[in-house]
């Protein structure tokens, strides 16, 4: 009897097991790990051929205030500036922060800096590249240097 | 007869809510528009001085005077942000909000808290860096009587822009006269 019922019960313990199991975990979400990696930061990155650190992150700082950004961290010594933009009425308001931007700047061998920007919006990653681009054609223009692709 | 009345007062308080608010975007909000190039006028002035750092200094404290609180600063990127809690009371939204509660008992609540923040960037600029460009951007968080987020607005108006930088110049020309 027990028996039976346990046959009964047993494919549905596991359907729920399979989906609570296919769910996004905490730990998935803290590691995000949807798209390569390797993709993402080629996506994400651009090198320019200065090594202008103090410039760089300046011209940063003034593309994000053009694009109507409000700063929230920067730190010369690591390289790291984080700006957030959010507009909109009762209606539209998703989240205070709408969208979130970490950039960082670092060396890239001699000759060059490396920019990464990532981008946060609606509390997703934001993993298209168009974005980004949009992004880098801005901060080209505050640097006055073309922006390379790297791989 | 009753209804056009309530179309009317809703429409009304519908208007009143949503004037100039547009939600952030991906595909608009990465891109410098010749609008966004056009505040950069407003909110920037250039001082003759090669002294970027007194220029900062000065800017905190009127910022302070000002009753902000500084939030954050990195003085070798030439950076301030800083940002003050004010009442939002409104009258005008307070008689559209009676309105609505009255006639069409529907409760909007209206707006009471604000935060006001202040972006401020300087930059070396002119011929050797013999001046000094100041930034200013304005913004505010509204929340209603619920405690409620209701809009998140940049602030636009030039008078306050041109007020900002007579008190910088004033207190740049006081401290540089030393009274």
């Amino acid at each position: 009897m027990t028996s039976d019922r346990l046959k009964q019960t047993l494919p549905l313990v596991f359907s729920l097991l399979f989906l609570v199991a296919s769910c996004a975990t905490t730990h998935d979400r803290l590691l995000d790990m949807e798209t390569s990696q390797v993709q993402l930061r080629s996506i994400q990155s651009r090198a320019f051929d200065t090594t202008d650190k103090e410039k760089t992150m300046r011209a940063i700082i003034a593309t994000l205030q053009d694009l109507g950004f409000m700063l929230d961290r920067a730190d010369y010594t690591l390289g790291v500036v984080t700006a957030s933009k959010a507009r909109g009425d009762s209606y539209q308001m998703q989240a205070p922060a709408a969208l979130r931007i970490t950039v960082t700047v670092r060396p890239r061998g001699e000759k060059q800096l490396l920019v990464r920007a990532s981008a946060e919006y609606l509390r997703s990653p934001v993993t298209e590249a168009k974005p980004y681009q949009n992004f880098f054609n801005s901060l080209e223009k505050a640097m006055f240097l073309e922006a390379h692709q790297v791989d | 007869m009753r209804l056009p009345l309530r179309f009317g007062c809703a429409a009304l308080a519908a208007l009143l809510l949503m004037t100039g608010c547009y939600a952030v975007t991906l595909d608009r909000d990465l891109n410098l528009t010749p609008e966004m190039l056009a505040q950069r006028q407003v909110q920037t002035r250039r001082f003759d001085t090669a002294d970027e750092q007194r220029i900062l200094k000065t800017c905190a404290a009127l910022l302070q005077d000002t009753g902000f609180n500084i939030d954050e600063s990195e003085t070798r990127l030439g950076i301030l942000t800083a940002s003050k809690e004010r009442d939002a009371t409104d009258p005008v939204q307070w008689a559209v909000f009676l309105t609505a509660a009255i006639f069409l008992g529907v409760p909007i609540p209206p707006d009471k808290d604000q935060v006001m923040k202040a972006f401020v960037t300087t930059r070396p600029v002119g011929a050797e860096g013999r001046q000094v460009a100041v930034r200013v951007v304005f913004e505010r968080a509204v929340y209603d009587t619920d405690g409620r987020l209701t809009k998140i607005e940049p602030l636009t108006e030039p008078r306050m822009y041109q007020t900002f930088f007579e008190k910088l110049s004033k207190a740049l020309f006081l401290e540089a006269h030393d009274f």
